[in-house]
């Protein structure tokens, strides 16, 4: 082979560096509305990409571990976290930092449901009738529907949830934990309350048949979280022009994908408390 | 004559008497069983959530799901690499299967599902190709090549007699116990094809790009018209596979495939997969260990015995208890099942409908069954073992219904339930427990995928260490796991070969 052709196989190899510069890929943990997610979070791609003139690319995910795990393995440089996922993942990639949380976020609450054959009733203290119930989760994985209910249980009742409960059932939804509880397939369960809301509009809910009994006192939860070294990456200055798009997204139809009336800044220490109760009910290592 | 007749007689009936005892030992332990299994009714009110489905069953809305015709392809194309790859590596390792070695490395790939071995590929490559092909070829290797080397055993040994001895031993396989073989493995690798496409579809639970991810979430948000539209349009792919998937034309099909699936999702890079192997899999105590002192090892230890004590061994009890009163659900449920595809029980309409009836009940997901048992008779033990039943009673039964089509019977014989009870089942039985043997460690690791119900078994705890990004405890409780299939494995080959129980290859 002569040389000539040699640089020339060599330049084809080195071509794609070349011409294209780097994507941006983002992710969403889809916990609240997971119709039509390309439709949807391709919006959001096509507006970031406006605002930050690279290319930006949405890749969809199935649970909070999936996108963690595309965050840790470099696959998305930005994604839309729960509370405890996020936490995860800022634990898990050095330098990573959270940029934004929804308006709501701030005070996230989750409910406890219960279905009307228990006779338990909305009390401002927590239920300590539920105990010997059947009881649902959400996600293994979700803030709302496991790591905040399952802190307000253990402390109340000084045990876990197995040993409080006739038996614990993980739903993997929080739409999901709505219809089991409303069916009385469960008997009592935990959800967020965005998504309760949703349903409830929805007519998905008879509260003849289920209702809250409890709301848990307000925690922080979804954020935006970026890669640590992004601006070595991307330009000086790329984190701050990120989360600047995101605090300027005003269109609802936007908002409406996460669901939030509007992004705001947040940082690490938003989320202390998280990181906190997750080493304490033995979630986080 | 009288006396070779005799002793043939008395071999039969040992036969018969030995294959009583073993399925009365297998019930009388799944009643044992089930006075420690909870199967308590709890529900009120399932009727709300289950007209719901219904109403979705009746109007399927086939326009719902965006990039349907892509999840559909990407089903097909990742079961076509998947099952072929497989196929060819089982083939290999079925030449080599007499080595212990080979034999537990396969019973070891098999006993993992493929979700988890997706799961653990998902850590290295991300949600690429390449982690939905793995996490089929891998486990679908070592059951070919456990199902090739018992035909190859079971082959004619005619064609053997035939040949001189100096024969080489390639020829001698090429040409004396292949041929005999062949037919048998390419009826299997069909089975095995409609198999993958299953598997390949329930990878879209936790992400790749199959219909399984649209089921997943429809199914979650209730959304049970387009559940339906998507159950149906894969009960179609699965029905009508016989016309489409053709020898000839599987290099083509290999082909397209390979350049269909969404290669772009993400970069492989070195960088995760040496993470992988030097730190995600290390048990927490030992990562990052630089000197191995006592108080390491006291933390290694406290680790290793809080998993045994509070996770794998509840786990392993709850999935025994599960796993064999689910093999027995499964075995009443198969023998009430194969006449309805039977030419000996039903004309050609009757069939078409028993047909259709199995691949509705054998291609849903054991998970959306779980959830319906769920609803009308809420979380126990109860939705898990008639999940499981119905979905492999189905699957066997079609088998053995297929079966039946070979028996000939005498003009004389009875009809109907006579012929059933007194002709039919004495006939079939020892291919039905052969199978139903078979699709035991298969049960066992479908009892993994039931977590929704709070039964605590081996998989529940696999799926929640994956959740908790513990990979370290995953992959101890996958080898826990996997030590069981392989005593389950031990124990059936055991069995079948005790009451010469072997798999006719023509029912495959």
């Amino acid at each position: 082979m002569n040389k000539k052709r040699l640089v020339f196989v060599f330049s084809l190899l080195l071509c794609p560096i070349i011409v294209f510069a780097e994507t941006f890929y983002f992710s969403a943990i889809p916990d609240q509305d997971e119709t039509r997610l390309l439709t949807r979070f391709n919006k959001i791609a096509n507006y970031l990409q406006e605002q930050l003139a690279v290319e930006v690319k949405y890749i969809p995910v199935k649970s909070y571990a999936a996108a963690v795990t595309a965050f840790q393995n470099d696959q998305i440089q930005l994604a839309w976290f729960g509370g405890l996922s996020g936490v995860r993942a800022r634990t898990l990639v050095e330098g990573s930092k959270a940029i934004a949380q929804g308006e709501e976020d701030k005070k996230f609450v989750t409910y406890f449901i219960a279905h009307s054959s228990t006779g338990l009733n909305k009390s401002d203290d927590f239920p300590r009738a539920i105990a010997g119930k059947t009881f649902t989760f959400g996600s293994k994985g979700s803030t709302s529907g496991r790591l905040m209910p399952e802190y307000h249980i253990r402390e109340v009742f000084g045990k876990g949830p197995e040993d409080v409960f006739s038996r614990v059932g993980f739903s993997g939804d929080h739409s999901r934990t709505i219809s089991l509880v409303q069916a009385g397939a469960f008997e009592v369960g935990a959800t967020n309350f965005k998504v309760w809301e949703k349903e409830k509009a929805l007519g998905n809910i008879d509260t003849s048949k289920v209702k809250i009994i409890w709301q848990t006192p307000p925690y922080p939860d979804y954020n935006w979280t970026i890669q640590g070294d992004i601006d070595n990456r991307f330009g000086e200055g790329f984190t701050d022009k990120v989360q600047k798009a995101l605090l300027s997204m005003k269109d609802k139809v936007l908002l409406n994908s996460f669901p939030r009336s509007a992004f705001i800044p947040a940082n690490n220490a938003d989320y202390r408390s998280i990181y906190e109760v997750g080493k304490k009910i033995g979630l986080l290592d | 004559m009288s006396s070779v007749s005799s002793i043939s007689n008395q071999n039969i009936e040992r036969r018969s008497t030995s294959l009583l005892k073993t399925s009365l030992g297998f019930l009388g332990l799944a009643v044992f069983l089930l006075i420690f299994a909870d199967l308590e009714i709890t529900t009120h009110d399932p009727w709300i959530e289950l007209t719901r489905m219904l109403t979705g069953v009746i109007t399927p809305n086939f326009t719902e799901t965006e990039n349907l015709i892509n999840a559909i392809i990407n089903t097909i194309a990742f079961a076509i690499l998947g099952v072929s790859l497989a196929c060819s590596f089982g083939f290999g390792l079925a030449l080599i299967f007499q080595y212990r070695f080979v034999r537990i490395s396969c019973a070891f790939v098999r006993a993992i599902h493929e979700l988890f071995w997706a799961l653990l590929f998902i850590q290295m490559f991300g949600l690429t190709p390449l982690t939905g092909i793995f996490a089929i070829v891998i486990p679908y290797s070592g059951i070919f090549a456990k199902v090739f080397s018992e035909i190859l055993e079971e082959s004619d040994p005619t064609p053997l007699k035939a040949i001189s001895a100096e024969t080489s031993k390639l020829s001698t396989f090429f040409f004396a116990r292949l041929p005999d073989s062949l037919i048998h493995f390419k009826s299997y690798a069909l089975y095995r094809f409609e198999c993958g496409l299953r598997s390949s579809a329930i990878l879209g639970f936790i992400g790749l790009p199959t219909i399984g991810f649209h089921l997943e979430s429809a199914f979650a948000q209730a959304k049970y018209s387009e559940v339906a539209a998507l159950l149906i349009i894969f009960y179609l792919v699965i029905t009508t596979m016989h016309q489409w998937m053709r020898r000839s034309l599987l290099p083509f099909y290999i082909i397209v495939s390979l350049f269909i699936l969404p290669w772009g999702m993400g970069d492989i890079s070195l960088d995760n997969i040496m993470r992988f192997f030097t730190k995600d899999i290390i048990p927490l105590p030992l990562r990052g260990v630089e000197q191995f002192d006592s108080n390491v090892l006291v933390n290694f230890t406290s680790w290793f015995w809080m998993m045994i004590s509070t996770q794998a061994w509840p786990g392993l009890l709850n999935t025994v208890v599960l796993t064999q009163i689910a093999l027995v659900a499964t075995g009443i449920l198969t023998l009430v099942c194969f006449p309805l595809i039977s030419p000996k029980f039903f004309n050609r309409i009757g069939r078409s409908i028993g047909y259709l009836f199995l691949v509705i009940l054998r291609s849903t997901p054991e998970y959306v069954l779980a959830v319906v048992f769920l609803l009308l008779w809420g979380p126990s033990m109860l939705p898990a073992i008639l999940a499981l039943a119905l979905h492999n009673g189905a699957i066997i039964g079609h088998l053995i219904g297929r079966y039946t089509e070979s028996l000939k019977l005498r003009p004389d014989s009875p009809v109907k339930f006579n012929l059933y009870v007194f002709e039919i089942i004495p006939r079939v039985y020892p291919q039905f427990l052969a199978f139903l043997f078979y699709r035991w460690e298969v049960i066992m690791r479908e009892t993994a995928i039931l977590g929704i119900l709070g039964i605590t078994t081996l998989g529940f705890y696999i799926d929640s260490a994956f959740a908790d990004l513990r990979i370290d405890r995953a992959l101890f409780l996958i080898l826990v796991t996997a030590m069981l299939n392989i005593g389950v494995d031990i124990l059936s080959c055991y069995i079948r070969k005790h009451l010469r129980l072997s798999i006719k290859a023509e029912t495959i």
